[in-house]
C-alpha cells in the first residue's frame, strides 16, 4: 500500500494530533518554569480570549475593516491600472517603474509619515498602507493575465467581427480572472499584516496592533496573546475568502486545463 | 460575373517591414476562385499561403493590388461575416462547453438562445458531436477539438469557408477521416472552401483545383485542375486518377524528375 491516498478520517486526524502536540509542548515548556515570562501557557490565553471577546471582536472588526476596505481601493485601483497598461503601450511605459518602485518601498514605513499626515485620529493611513501593500500583486498578476489571450483566439474574434467590448467580455476578461483573483489572494495577507502592523506606528488608539502593543509593554502577556489570536482570526477569514473566490473562478474559468 | 466570383485578387502583394529590410511574403497573385469551388494552396514553408488567406480573411491587409470576395473588400466581408475561419489551432476557450464554443459567432451576432440552441443542435450533428456538447474542450480529443473549431466557422452558414492547415497537428487516421467528413460537409453546404495545407495527398483528395505556391518572393507558381470525376470518398484515394494528380501537384512543386537534374 502506498502512502498516497490516506482514508478521510486520517487525513482529518493528523493535523488535529499535531496541533494538539504543540499545544502540550507549549503547555509543558511553561509548566516546566523555564519559560519567559511574557509566555503565558495556551490555558490562560484561552481563558482571555473568552473574558475579553468582546474587546477583541471590536479590535477585530476595526484591524479587519481598515485591511478590507485597503485590499478592496488597492485591487480596484490595480485592476484599472492594468486594464489601462494592456490597451495602451504608453501607460504601461509610465506605469512599469512606478508599480517597480512600490514593489521595493518597505510600505509600512510609509506609516508614522500618513499618520502625522492625515491627523491622529483618522483610520486612513492604516488603510492607504494596505492599500498600497494590496496594489502591488493585484497589478502585476492582472496584468499578466490580460496579455494571456493567444493570437488564435484574437484573429478568430477578429475574423467573426466582435466588437472591442465582445472580445474583452468574451475573450480577455475570462482568460485574466483566473490571474486577477490570485493576486487578490496574495493581496488579502498583505492588507491584512500592513493594516495590523501600521497601528503600532501611531495613530487613533484601537485595533487589534495597538492592543498587543499596549499589552505587552504594560506586561499583561495573556491578554497580548489573546489578541495575537485576534489577529489570526483576522488573517484566516481573509485567506478562506479570497482562496475559495480562487477555487470557485478557476474552476468555472478552467485556468489548469490544457489549451486547445 | 462578380456574383459567381467568390474570392478575385488582382495582383495582390503583401510586403513585411523587417529589421534586416523589407520582406516580400506575397507578390503579383492572380486568382478567381469559383463559388462553390473547392480550391487548395499548397507550397512549402514561406511561400505565403497563410498569409494569402489572412489577407482574404482581412487578419492582414495587403500592401498591394486588389481583392475582392463576391464584390466585396476583404474587410466589408469580415464585418459582414461573409465568411468562416479555421486555424490549425482549434482555438477553442477552455471555459466554455463545446455547444457554448460552437455558438461563439452566433452569440457575437446576437442571435437569440432559441435560434442559437436550434442552429448548434444541427451543427453539432453535421461535425458527428451530438454526444459531447456538454463537454470542456479538455476532456476531447485534438480531432474532436478541430470538429468543433470546423463547427464553429460554419455556424452562420457563410458562403466561404477559410481554412489554415486545420488537420496540420493531427495523427494520420484522424485526418484522412475529417478530410472525408469536410468534403462532404463542403458537398452538402455547397460552400466555397480555401483551404490552406501543406499535405499533397490532402489537397489533391479535397481539392476542384490546388494552387501551387513557391518562396522567396511567395507567388503562385502553377494551378493543377484535380476534379475527381467520382464522388469523394476512400475508394478515390485508391484511384489510378488520384495518384495521377498527387503526381502531377508533386512535379509542379518540386520540377519534374527529368528537370531535377538541370535545376542547379
Amino acid at each position: 500500500m502506498t502512502a498516497a491516498r490516506l482514508p478521510g478520517w486520517v487525513r482529518l486526524l493528523a493535523p488535529l494530533v499535531v496541533g494538539l502536540a504543540g499545544l502540550a509542548a507549549w503547555y509543558g515548556f511553561v509548566a516546566s518554569g523555564s519559560a519567559p515570562r511574557m509566555l503565558p501557557d495556551p490555558f490562560a490565553v484561552a481563558d482571555e480570549f473568552v473574558a475579553r471577546f468582546g474587546l477583541i471582536a471590536e479590535a477585530a472588526g476595526i484591524t479587519g475593516t481598515n485591511a478590507l476596505v485597503g485590499l478592496v481601493a488597492g485591487s480596484l485601483l490595480a485592476i484599472l491600472l492594468a486594464a489601462l497598461a494592456a490597451t495602451w503601450r504608453p501607460v504601461d511605459g509610465m506605469t512599469a517603474p512606478l508599480v517597480a518602485a512600490l514593489a521595493v518601498v518597505p510600505i509600512v514605513a510609509l506609516t508614522p509619515i500618513f499618520n502625522t499626515m492625515f491627523g491622529a485620529s483618522s483610520q486612513f493611513g492604516r488603510q492607504a498602507v494596505a492599500g498600497i501593500a494590496a496594489f502591488v500583486p493585484v497589478f502585476v498578476n492582472t496584468l499578466r493575465g490580460l496579455r494571456q489571450t493567444r493570437p488564435v483566439q484574437r484573429d478568430l474574434f477578429r475574423s467573426t467581427a466582435a466588437t472591442g467590448g465582445q472580445t474583452f467580455l468574451r475573450l480577455t476578461l475570462p482568460t485574466a480572472l483566473p490571474h486577477l483573483v490570485t493576486g487578490v489572494r496574495v493581496a488579502a495577507s498583505l492588507a491584512v499584516i500592513s493594516a495590523l502592523v501600521a497601528e503600532y506606528f501611531g495613530g487613533p488608539a484601537d485595533g487589534i496592533g495597538t492592543a498587543i502593543a499596549t499589552y505587552a509593554k504594560s506586561g499583561r502577556a495573556s491578554l497580548a496573546w489573546a489578541f495575537v489570536g485576534g489577529g489570526i482570526v483576522i488573517g484566516l477569514a481573509f485567506f478562506l475568502v479570497t482562496s475559495l473566490l480562487e477555487r470557485l473562478v478557476t474552476r468555472r474559468l478552467g485556468a489548469g486545463r490544457a489549451p486547445s | 460575373m462578380t456574383t459567381t466570383t467568390a474570392v478575385r485578387a488582382r495582383g495582390l502583394g503583401k510586403v513585411f517591414p523587417s529589421a534586416g529590410g523589407e520582406v516580400i511574403a506575397l507578390t503579383d497573385v492572380e486568382l478567381d476562385i469559383a463559388a462553390g469551388e473547392f480550391v487548395s494552396l499548397i507550397g512549402p514553408s514561406g511561400c505565403g499561403k497563410s498569409t494569402l488567406l489572412r489577407l482574404i480573411a482581412d487578419l492582414d491587409s495587403a500592401t498591394s493590388g486588389e481583392l475582392t470576395l463576391a464584390g466585396k473588400t476583404a474587410r466589408q466581408a469580415r464585418l459582414d461575416q461573409d465568411y468562416g475561419i479555421a486555424f490549425q489551432q482549434a482555438g477553442l476557450l477552455p471555459w466554455r462547453t463545446v455547444a457554448a464554443n460552437i455558438a461563439l459567432p452566433l452569440e457575437l451576432h446576437r442571435w437569440t438562445r432559441a435560434r442559437r440552441d436550434a442552429r448548434v443542435a444541427e451543427l453539432a450533428d453535421l461535425v458527428g458531436l451530438t454526444d459531447f456538447v456538454g463537454r470542456y474542450p479538455d476532456q476531447l480529443s485534438g480531432g474532436m477539438q478541430q470538429r468543433v473549431a470546423i463547427a464553429r466557422a460554419l455556424a452562420a452558414s457563410p458562403r466561404l469557408l477559410l481554412m489554415d492547415e486545420p488537420f496540420g497537428a493531427l495523427d494520420e487516421m484522424t485526418r484522412e477521416r475529417l478530410q472525408s467528413e469536410l468534403a462532404r460537409i463542403a458537398a452538402e453546404t455547397g460552400a466555397t472552401v480555401v483551404f490552406v495545407t501543406h499535405s499533397i495527398p490532402e489537397a489533391v483528395f479535397l481539392s476542384d483545383r490546388v494552387v501551387v505556391m513557391s518562396p522567396r518572393p511567395g507567388r503562385i507558381t502553377d494551378v493543377i485542375d484535380t476534379r475527381p470525376g467520382r464522388a469523394r470518398d476512400d475508394l478515390l484515394r485508391e484511384s489510378p486518377e488520384y495518384f495521377a494528380r498527387v503526381t502531377a501537384v508533386r512535379e509542379a512543386l518540386h520540377g519534374a524528375p527529368l528537370h531535377r537534374a538541370n535545376e542547379r
